[in-house]
Formats: C-alpha cells, sequence, structure tokens
C-alpha cells in the first residue's frame, strides 16, 4: 500500500489532495445549511485561481531552472500602472497598452535573466534586487492609484462562461500552452536539463543562460499578465496591488505545493494548477466560513508545511524510476541524486540501491576530471 | 637579495596588498562601510562624536543581532524567512503580556526566549528530519506565527510594555566618561557578537560551515546533521527574539515593528560576503553587512535622495554584491587552472608584502615556496 502511494504520481497526489479539500468544504459548508458547488461559490473560487495561477505559472518555469523570482509582485503593481495610465479611459488604447505593458515586463525578465546567467548572481538575491528596484521606483512616482481602465478592458476581469470566467479561461490556456512548451519544444527540454544540474547540461552541449533567461522573461511576462488582470478588476493601476497580497511567496508555495521541487528540474504545470487550485478552495472556505482573516494565514502556513512534507518523503521514487532502465555506469549524468535518497529508499529493492550507490561516486569522478 | 621576483621590481608590495585585501568581496564591503562612514561625517561632522556614534551603533544593533542569527542558517546551506514574524511576535508578546507591571518581565523574558526556542527547533527539525525545503517550513512558520500573533492581539497596537523592559531597548549606562551614555543595546551587540564569534570558532560552527558546503561529506564523517542545523535555526529564531526584546523598548510596540526584517538581514549577511548557498562566510562579515546597510540608510537619510528610493539602493547595491563576489570568486578558482605559472609568484607576494621585498629572510622564505611549488 505505501509502496503503492509512493508510485502514485506527483501531479495525481495533488489533485487527490485538492479533491479531498473539496469534499471537507463541501461537507463543512453543508453544515451551515449552503451549498459549497453553488454556481456563484465555483464562480468565486475559480476567480481567486487566476490571479495567482498566472504569477505560479511564471514561477513555475523559474523553479524548474533552478531560480527564483521574488521580482514579480512589483512587476504585477508596475504593469496594472502601465496599462491603466496607457489606457487611460480610451477604448483605442487597450490593444497598444497590453503590448506595451507586456514589453516592459518582458524587460524586466530579460535584466532577472541577464543578472542570473551572466553575473552569475543567485536567483534569490537578483530578483530581489530587482523588486527591491522596482519598489523604490513604484514608491517614488506614485502616490496612489493613477489611470483609469476603459470599460471594454474592464469586461476581461468581469464576464464569464456560465460560472467560468474569462480570466480563468486565458489563465488555463496560457498553463496549457507553457506545458506544451515545456513538455515537447527544445526551450522546455533545456530548461528542465539546466534545472536538474546546470553543469551536466552544459557538457551535453546545452546552452545554459539562454533556457534560465527564457524563463525568467515568462515568468514577469505572466506577472505582466496577471497585473494587467488586476486593473482591469480594480479599473485603476495600483502601486501596492502586487505587494498587498504577498504574490511572491504565494506563488512560490503553489508551486512546491503543486509538487515542482524547488531546486530545480522536476515538476509540471498540471501540478502548479492543482496547488493554485487547493490554495483558491481553501481561501474561499475560510470566507465562507467566515474565519478570522488572521486564522486564515495560520492555515495556510500550516497546510504548506504539512503539504511538503508529505510529497517530500515519496518525490524521490520519482526521480529514480525515470532512470531506472539505463544502464549503471559513470556515462549516466544524471548528477544530483540527493543523499537523502539512501535513507529513504533502504526499504527498496536491492538493485536500486545499487545504483544509487554508484551515482554520487561516478558524479564525483567527473567534477575531479 | 631576489631582485628578479616582481614585488622587488615594484617595492610597494603592501600597497599591492592592501588593494588585494581590498579587491576581495569580504575587504571591499569594508572599505565601503568606511566610504559611507566618511561621506557621512562630511555631510554631517555631529556624527562623529563618540555620543553620536553610540546612538547609531544602538539603532543599527537589533538588524545586526538578526544578521548574526542569519548567518548561522544561511552558512548551513538554508534560509530562514520566519524572522520577522519572529520579531514582530516577540514585539507583540512582551506588549500584551508585560503591560504595565514591572514583576512580569523577566518571567515574560524567560517565555519569549522559549518561544524563541521552538520556532527554532520546529524549523529545524520540519527542514532536517521532514525534509521540506527551508524556504518553504519557515516561509510557512512566517505565515502561521504572524497570523497567530495577529489573530490573539487583534492585529492593533498595544500600550507600551513597562519602563524597566523598555530600558534593554532605550536606556545605557550613564555618566561614562567621552561617551555619556553606553546603550544597553550595544552592550548586547557585543555580547553577542562575542558569543557568536566564539561558537563559530567551536566545532558546532566549523560544522555548520561544513555542512553549507556539503552535508553529505559531513554526515559521512560522522557529524549529526540534523542537530547542528537544528542548533543553527534555533540561534537564529533567538536572535530573532533578542532583537524584538531590543525594538519593543527602542521602537515600541506595533505590529509593523519587524516587517521585513528577513529580507535586510539576508541583504546585510550577502552584502557580509556569506555565499548563499552556504559554505562560505563569516559571522563578523554578517556583522559588517548589518552596518554597511545600515550606515548607507543613514547616508541616504543626510542627502536629499527621497526615503522611498531607499528599497532601489539597497536592491541596487545587493545585486552588485553578490555579482562582484561571484566575479572574484570565479576568478580565484579559474586562476591556478589557467595561469599555473603565474600563481607561484602570485601566491608569493603575500608573506613577503610587510617589507616590500627590502628584507632578505622574508624574500628567502617567498623564494623557498615558490620552489617547493
Amino acid at each position: 500500500m505505501r509502496t503503492q502511494l509512493r508510485r502514485l504520481d506527483t501531479t495525481a497526489l495533488v489533485y487527490l489532495a485538492l479533491i479531498g479539500v473539496l469534499i471537507i468544504g463541501a461537507v463543512l459548508v453543508a453544515t451551515t445549511g449552503r451549498n459549497f458547488f453553488s454556481p456563484g461559490n465555483v464562480r468565486d473560487i475559480l476567480t481567486g485561481m487566476s490571479v495567482l495561477g498566472f504569477v505560479a505559472i511564471g514561477q513555475t518555469l523559474v523553479i524548474l531552472g533552478a531560480s527564483l523570482d521574488l521580482s514579480v509582485p512589483y512587476v504585477m503593481s508596475l504593469a496594472s500602472l502601465v496599462a491603466a495610465q496607457t489606457m487611460n479611459g480610451s477604448d483605442a488604447m487597450v490593444l497598444p497598452a497590453v503590448l506595451l505593458t507586456l514589453v516592459v515586463t518582458a524587460c524586466i525578465g530579460l535584466a532577472n535573466g541577464l543578472i542570473v546567467t551572466v553575473l552569475g548572481v543567485h536567483g534569490f538575491v537578483a530578483t530581489l534586487g530587482v523588486g527591491l528596484i522596482l519598489k523604490g521606483y513604484l514608491d517614488t512616482n506614485y502616490k496612489g492609484t493613477e489611470g483609469s481602465v476603459p470599460w471594454s478592458f474592464q469586461l476581461f476581469g468581469a464576464t464569464g462562461v456560465g460560472p467560468v470566467p474569462i480570466s480563468t479561461i486565458v489563465m488555463l490556456a496560457l498553463a496549457g500552452l507553457v506545458a506544451f512548451l515545456l513538455v515537447r519544444t527544445r526551450f522546455g527540454h533545456h530548461l528542465f536539463a539546466v534545472g536538474g544540474n546546470s553543469e551536466v547540461a552544459r557538457l551535453s552541449g546545452v546552452r545554459q543562460r539562454l533556457p534560465l533567461i527564457g524563463a525568467h522573461i515568462g515568468s514577469s511576462v505572466c506577472a505582466g499578465l496577471a497585473g494587467l488582470l488586476l486593473a482591469s478588476r480594480l479599473g485603476v493601476g495600483s502601486p501596492t496591488v502586487g505587494s498587498q497580497g504577498s504574490y511572491d511567496l504565494l506563488s512560490i508555495a503553489a508551486v512546491v505545493l503543486g509538487g515542482t521541487v524547488l531546486m530545480g528540474g522536476r515538476g509540471s504545470i498540471w501540478g502548479t494548477i492543482g496547488g493554485v487550485a487547493i490554495f483558491a478552495v481553501l481561501d474561499n472556505l475560510m470566507s465562507v466560513m467566515q474565519f478570522n482573516p488572521f486564522l486564515k494565514d495560520v492555515i495556510r502556513g500550516l497546510v504548506i508545511i504539512i503539504a511538503v512534507a508529505l510529497y517530500a518523503r515519496r518525490r524521490v521514487i520519482a526521480r529514480r524510476i525515470r532512470f531506472a532502465d539505463a544502464p549503471p555506469g559513470p556515462n549516466i549524468a544524471t548528477g544530483a541524486v540527493p543523499e537523502r535518497d539512501l535513507e529513504i529508499d533502504r526499504d527498496l529493492e536491492t538493485d536500486g540501491d545499487l545504483e544509487t550507490d554508484r551515482d554520487p561516486e561516478a558524479e564525483r569522478e567527473g567534477s575531479r576530471g | 637579495m631576489n631582485p628578479r621576483t616582481p614585488e622587488a621590481r615594484l617595492g610597494d608590495g603592501g600597497l599591492r596588498r592592501l588593494i588585494g585585501r581590498a579587491a576581495d568581496p569580504r575587504g571591499a564591503v569594508v572599505v565601503l562601510l568606511i566610504v559611507i562612514l566618511i561621506a557621512i561625517v562630511v555631510l554631517n561632522p555631529s556624527f562623529a562624536e563618540p555620543g553620536a556614534l553610540m546612538r547609531f551603533i544602538q539603532r543599527v544593533s537589533p538588524v545586526a543581532i538578526v544578521a548574526i542569527g542569519q548567518y548561522f542558517v544561511i552558512v548551513s546551506g538554508e534560509f530562514d524567512l520566519s524572522m520577522g514574524a519572529v520579531v514582530t511576535a516577540q514585539v507583540m508578546t512582551a506588549g500584551h503580556l508585560i503591560g504595565e507591571d514591572d514583576s512580569k518581565t523577566v518571567p515574560v523574558l524567560i517565555i519569549m526566549l522559549v518561544i524563541g526556542g521552538v520556532v527554532g527547533i520546529v524549523n529545524g527539525l520540519a527542514t532536517t528530519l521532514l525534509k521540506v525545503p527551508s524556504f518553504i517550513v519557515t516561509l510557512g512558520t512566517m505565515l502561521v506565527i504572524h497570523g497567530a500573533v495577529m489573530w490573539w492581539t487583534g492585529g492593533a497596537a498595544t500600550g507600551n510594555p513597562a519602563e524597566s523592559f523598555r530600558q534593554l531597548g532605550r536606556g545605557g549606562i550613564e555618566g561614562i566618561p567621552i561617551l555619556g551614555l553606553l546603550p544597553y543595546a550595544v552592550l548586547i551587540l557585543v555580547a553577542v557578537t562575542v558569543f557568536a564569534v566564539w561558537i563559530s570558532r567551536r566545532p558546532f560552527g566549523r560544522t555548520v560551515v561544513a555542512i553549507g558546503d556539503n552535508a553529505e561529506a559531513v554526515a559521512f564523517a560522522g557529524a549529526n546533521v540534523w542537530r547542528t542545523k537544528t542548533l543553527a535555526f534555533v540561534l537564529s529564531s533567538l536572535a530573532a527574539t533578542v532583537a524584538g526584546v531590543l525594538l519593543a523598548g527602542y521602537a515600541g510596540v506595533h505590529p509593523s515593528v519587524g516587517q521585513g526584517y528577513e529580507f535586510t538581514a539576508i541583504t546585510a549577511v550577502v552584502l557580509g560576503g556569506v555565499v548563499l548557498g552556504g559554505g562560505r562566510g563569516t559571522v563578523l562579515g554578517a556583522l559588517i553587512g548589518a552596518f554597511t546597510l545600515e550606515s548607507l540608510f543613514t547616508l541616504l537619510n543626510f542627502t536629499s535622495v527621497p526615503a522611498t528610493m531607499r528599497d532601489a539602493i539597497q536592491g541596487a547595491i545587493i545585486i552588485a554584491a553578490v555579482a562582484y563576489s561571484g566575479v572574484v570568486f570565479a576568478k580565484k578558482r579559474r586562476r591556478p587552472a589557467t595561469s599555473a605559472t603565474t600563481s607561484p609568484t602570485n601566491d608569493q607576494t603575500d608573506p613577503s608584502t610587510t617589507s616590500a621585498g627590502t628584507l632578505s629572510p622574508i624574500q628567502l622564505t617567498g623564494g623557498d615556496e615558490a620552489a617547493r611549488k
């Protein structure tokens, strides 16, 4: 039973957890005599998913490349301001404003990517620094909300097909596109390779920098899309809209909750969407049950730790199955097989143990030469 | 007596060595600190008075103590994002439990230390035994602690704690010659620094650095990785607790006290030459990083730069510092491989520089070393 649970794909586990949360939510809400799955509530949950979803899709890219993006809240705020100011209430400016926002955010992502790859600054520090620079710019130049968004663009955040908001559909479409990029294109494969082990990727002939720069641009553009969505909801641009939601840490938490490894190289977009959905359902549940807003943070924190603790025990096996068929020997540069494998998987088949015993040694041999 | 060595020709080895030291990232931050302090004194000469300097150190103390705590966690290869929340929690605890009752000061101090210890143990055990990345663990505990304290206190500022408690943060020993007032915060900072330096030279401190470099090797060498890491987290939370005690006295009780301290501490530590990912850095580096950061903010206060640009400058500085140290370390690593013939002479400059190639014994030892290589 235990091994069966371990064999389960991480993404499947995320969705099992989501179903569990949904069941708990439905039961709890039913005790108060209401329906958790009423169209209005489903719409609320899906709306809650959309903004964090956009940010988390981008964050997944960056984390897969073994980097981080802490600048997203400020990119979102800046995007909402750029969009709202450029539109300034006129319908004709909607398209130019959206394009300008995407270009601006792409430039920020390019800066992040170049600092991380060319200057060799840790992603945490680089994006924290860029975020602080943006924060300083925003705080200095904007005293409050500015610009205005025409009604035609506000519809983006306000309408829906049945109970499903347009913004969520766009977010899911973007998730599909990015998932396709990751699984089917060279960019995706190289990003996984660089995130798993940058040095091995380089030795295998992968340009280390390009995928990571691409991931950072993707992350900033996704944050820009989230900022556009927020601008369309608020009707104005706001310099604090991103940092108020602490989207940087929540998006990282959602990505990790979705089974992506924080050290990079493993994970999936659909897992992230599952993680975002878990957050959205929990938030909605706590709102419906009228929890104290501070208690929400407590529960969020506990869920993050407990959920990730559950994955951390079984995620390792997924990495091993991937390489189980490969012949053992120094030629498999599986790279970062964490030493914790040895501890956790001692109860598994012996041939597997032999293989893990060999890998770190082969790696060390390689790095010495 | 060896005229062919480069420093004998140049004859300014001492200067070159000094420049070499200053170009080193850890030396560079000291140079930066000195430059900033000189700039402050030029703009505001009264800053150099002993009393004003003491007040400056008093103001930096909480940040410096938090940075020293963060140092142990970062050098072991982990993050502690919960520090800011711990500071806030301790400040609010002090405000709520002590109230106006002087007799409660000591018991509540003990309670606060226990809270700090428990947070550290939880962070450490979840990271080491549950194998959750520390970034996620401490992010979770940050949310939990902050939420729990705000839930308990209602998220509102309360009255300040009793005066005897606040003395720790704002008071001092009066009547000292020259200084005038010696703040308790400065004494506490000195005590924390001495303790941290001492413990970083004990087996514990060495093991923490080794774990940050290569945890597997340390485990194979027989050290207890999880216990050491947990202890590092405990030290970090206790440092946040001490900072909370100081801030409750210095800044008063408010739910925004301590906000963002985790990132300030990480910035300070990184500025001080401690490498994210662990394995490299010193306590004093973290301390100097904290002082550099705070003196930079002080300098900005004296200039016409708007206060809101403070963040932007902090961001630019941290990127520049890490990029610079990365470039220097990469160059150092590359040097022996690409220019093997020149490296012995480079090494040789170090032992012989004090007398700049004029005294033969030192020159000879340098030559011997080169010959041995």
